[in-house]
C-alpha cells in the first residue's frame, strides 16, 4: 500500500472510530453488571434490560413515542408528497420561495422553532402535551420527507400519468393506479425516515410535551438517578439496534425504487 | 365517409411568450391516415397534445365526429395516444397494460378477454402476456403502445413520434405495418412526426407545419411536386434555389427571368404577381439531367462539379454551373464519381420542372 493510501486509510478509521465507538460503549455497559459506566467491566448481565421491561414510565413513553411518530410520518409524508409533486412536475410562480419556506424548519434552530411553537400554543390557551408535539414534529419532519419524495419523483415520466388519463381514468384513479404504486418506495421511506427523526426527537418535545414524556424526554428526566442509569443504557442500546435497521431500510427501499425505476423506464436518477 | 370527421376551427395555442399553435384550421377525413410534418417547435406535438386533451387551446374550438370536444379532459374523449417513448406503465405486465383502458368502458369480463385475445394477435405479440416493459425490445413495447391504445377502439388514433426511437431497420418495417393496420381497422390516425420521409411514405394527407401554422396540406405527391411555398419546398426533399424575377404573365404562364440564364416561360400555378422580384425558383436535383454531352433540353448548362457523395442507389453531384451564382445540387442514377474527366459535365434541365414560388411565404 502507497502511502497516500495509508494516510487515507488512517483518515478513515479515525473518523470512523470517533462517530461509532462512545456508540458502541452503550450496548457495552448496558450488558455490565455495575451501577457506573467505568472499566473495567465488572461482568456479564441481562438484569438491566429486565429493569427496562418492567418500567411503567417507560411503557407510557414509548407508547406516546410511537403515536406522536406514526401521526408526525404519516402527516409530514402526505404534506410532503403533493410538495414534492408541484416541485417537481411544475413550473409555478413563486415556486423557489415556497420550497424554501417548506424547508425552513430544517435550517432554523430547532429551539427557536420550540420556542416559537411553544408561546403560540400557550397563548392560545391551548394546554402542552402530545398535539403540540406532534405538530412540532409534523413541521420539522416535512422538509426531511419532501427531499426524499422529489428524489424519487424528479425525473418520473410523467407522460405515464397522461398515458392514464388518455386511457379514460380520472386525475384520482390515475393517482391510485399509477403515481402511488410508482411513488411506492420513496413514500415508505419517507414515512420510515420521519417516524425516526420524530421519535429521536428531543427538543420540541422538551418544550411542548408538559406532563405526557416521550420517550427521549423519559430517559433525560432518568439520567438525575444514579442507579437508573444502566436501564436507560440498555434501552439506548435497543433504541440504536432499531434505528439502524429502519434507517437502512429507509435508504434500501429508495435504492430499490430508482435502481427499478431507471431500468423500467430509462429516466436518470 | 364523412369528411369533416375532426375539424379544428382557428385553434390557437400560446404559451407565456410563445405562439406554439396559431389560429389553425382544417379538417380530417373520417379513416384517413393524416400526418403532422415540421420541425421541432414548429406546434405539431402541441397541435396533437391539443387533440388529446393534454392541453387546452388558448381560443378556437374543436370537434370529433361533430362533437365539440375543446372542453373536454383527456378521459372524456374520443381519442387515444401512442405515446413517443410509449408510456409503458412499468409496475404492470403487457397484459394489464393493455387490460388498463377498458375497465371504465363497462364491458364484461368475456368482453375483455376477447378484445385483449384479438389486439394481441393483431399486434403479433401473444406469449408476451406476463412480460414487464424492461423485458421488451424497443419495438415490442411500441406494439403494446399501440394495442393498449387501440383496445379501446378510439374513434381517433393519435400517434406522437412513434417511431423515433426505433432503429432505421424496425422504423421501415413498422411503417409498412401501421399502414396496414391502419387499412385493415379503418381507424381515423392523426401521426406526428419531423421525418418528411415517414410522413410522405405513409399519409393519406400531409398538413406541414412551420411557425404554428399549416404550411400546406396535400396529399403526398402534390406536397412533393408542388410545393405551395419556400418553406415546403425546401422542408420535403432536396431543392436548388434560383434568384429569379417575373416578367409579364398571360395568366396560364408567367415570363421570368432566372438567374443569368435568360428570360424563360414557365406555368404559373400559384398565381405569382408579374413584374415582381419577391419570387424564387426551384428545381429538384433529381430532376435535372447531368450528362458528359450537350443536350437538347430547354435548358443545357456547361458545369464543373465541385464535390460528389456517393448515396448507393445514386450519386449526388455539387456543381458550379454557367450562369447561375452558386452551387446547385444535382442526383444521378446512372453516372457516379468516375463518370467525368476533369469535372467537366453539362446540366440539363426541363421548364416544366422549374417551378415558381413566392419568397413572402403564403399559409393556411
Amino acid at each position: 500500500m502507497n502511502e497516500k493510501n495509508s494516510t487515507l486509510l488512517i483518515y478513515t478509521l479515525l473518523y470512523f472510530g470517533f462517530l461509532y465507538v462512545p456508540v458502541l460503549f452503550l450496548p457495552i455497559f448496558s450488558f455490565n453488571d455495575a451501577d457506573y459506566m467505568s472499566f473495567p467491566l465488572a461482568g456479564f448481565t441481562t438484569e438491566h434490560y429486565e429493569e427496562m421491561w418492567s418500567k411503567r414510565n417507560l411503557h407510557k413513553a414509548l407508547w406516546a413515542s410511537i403515536k406522536v411518530g406514526v401521526v408526525a410520518s404519516v402527516v409530514s409524508t402526505i404534506i410532503a408528497l403533493f410538495a414534492a409533486k408541484a416541485f417537481a412536475r411544475y413550473k409555478f410562480r413563486g415556486n423557489k420561495i415556497s420550497y424554501g419556506a417548506i424547508m425552513m424548519p430544517f435550517l432554523i434552530p430547532e429551539i427557536i422553532l420550540a420556542v416559537a411553537i411553544l408561546i403560540i400554543w400557550v397563548n392560545l390557551g391551548f394546554k402542552l402535551g402530545l398535539i403540540p408535539v406532534t405538530i412540532g414534529h409534523t413541521l420539522f419532519c416535512t422538509p426531511f420527507a419532501m427531499l426524499i419524495l422529489i428524489a424519487r419523483i424528479e425525473g418520473f415520466d410523467f407522460s405515464l400519468e397522461e398515458a392514464s388519463r388518455d386511457l379514460g381514468e380520472n386525475a384520482w384513479g390515475t393517482f391510485f393506479r399509477v403515481s402511488f404504486p410508482l411513488y411506492f418506495p420513496g413514500i415508505i421511506a419517507a414515512l420510515l425516515l420521519s417516524f425516526i427523526i420524530s421519535f429521536d426527537e428531543f427538543i420540541l418535545a422538551f418544550f411542548l410535551t408538559g406532563s405526557d414524556a416521550t420517550l427521549p424526554m423519559y430517559m433525560w428526566g432518568q439520567m438525575r438517578f444514579v442507579q437508573r442509569l444502566p436501564h436507560v443504557l440498555a434501552l439506548g442500546a435497543v433504541i440504536i439496534v432499531f434505528t439502524t435497521f429502519f434507517v437502512l431500510l429507509a435508504f434500501w427501499l429508495r435504492n430499490v425504487g430508482q435502481e427499478k425505476a431507471k431500468k423500467d423506464i430509462g429516466i436518470k436518477l | 365517409m364523412n369528411n369533416s370527421f375532426i375539424q379544428i376551427n382557428n385553434i390557437s395555442k400560446h404559451f407565456v411568450d410563445v405562439k406554439a399553435v396559431d389560429d389553425v384550421s382544417f379538417e380530417i377525413k373520417e379513416g384517413e391516415f393524416f400526418s403532422l410534418l415540421g420541425p421541432s417547435g414548429c406546434g405539431k406535438t402541441t397541435l396533437l397534445r391539443l387533440l388529446a386533451g393534454f392541453e387546452y387551446p388558448t381560443s378556437g374550438n374543436l370537434l370529433i365526429d361533430g362533437t365539440d370536444i375543446t372542453a373536454l379532459p383527456p378521459d372524456k374523449r374520443p381519442t387515444n395516444m401512442v405515446f413517443q417513448n410509449y408510456a409503458i406503465f412499468p409496475h404492470l405486465n403487457v397484459e394489464k397494460n393493455i387490460k388498463f383502458g377498458l375497465r371504465k368502458l363497462g364491458l364484461s369480463n368475456d368482453e375483455i378477454d376477447k378484445r385483449v385475445k384479438d389486439i394481441l394477435t393483431l399486434v403479433k405479440l401473444k406469449g408476451y402476456e406476463e412480460r414487464f416493459s424492461n423485458q421488451l425490445s424497443g419495438g415490442q413495447r411500441q406494439r403494446v403502445a399501440l394495442a393498449r391504445a387501440l383496445v379501446r377502439q378510439p374513434k381517433v388514433l393519435l400517434l406522437d413520434e412513434p417511431l423515433g426511437a426505433l432503429d432505421k431497420k424496425l422504423r421501415d418495417e413498422m411503417q409498412l405495418e401501421l399502414r396496414t393496420l391502419q387499412k385493415n381497422i379503418g381507424i381515423t390516425f392523426i401521426f406526428v412526426t419531423h421525418d418528411q420521409q415517414e410522413a410522405i411514405s405513409m399519409s393519406d394527407r400531409v398538413a406541414v407545419m412551420n411557425d404554428g401554422k399549416i404550411q400546406q396540406l396535400s396529399a403526398p405527391n402534390e406536397l412533393y411536386k408542388n410545393p405551395e411555398n419556400i418553406f415546403v419546398s425546401d422542408f420535403i426533399g432536396e431543392t436548388n434555389f434560383l434568384k429569379a424575377e417575373t416578367k409579364s404573365s398571360d395568366g396560364e404562364f408567367i415570363n421570368v427571368s432566372i438567374e443569368e440564364l435568360g428570360e424563360f416561360k414557365i406555368k404559373n400555378n400559384l398565381n405569382i404577381p408579374a413584374n415582381s422580384s419577391d419570387v424564387v425558383c426551384t428545381v429538384r436535383p433529381e430532376s435535372m439531367m447531368i450528362d458528359k454531352e450537350k443536350s437538347d433540353w430547354d435548358i443545357c448548362l456547361d458545369a464543373k462539379i465541385c464535390q460528389t457523395s456517393y448515396l448507393g442507389e445514386m450519386t449526388r453531384f455539387y456543381v458550379e454551373a454557367k450562369g447561375i451564382d452558386k452551387i446547385i445540387t444535382v442526383s444521378s442514377q446512372y453516372f457516379n464519381n468516375q463518370s467525368f474527366d476533369n469535372n467537366e459535365c453539362f446540366i440539363s434541365i426541363s421548364l416544366e420542372d422549374i417551378s415558381i414560388l413566392n419568397k413572402k411565404k403564403p399559409v393556411l
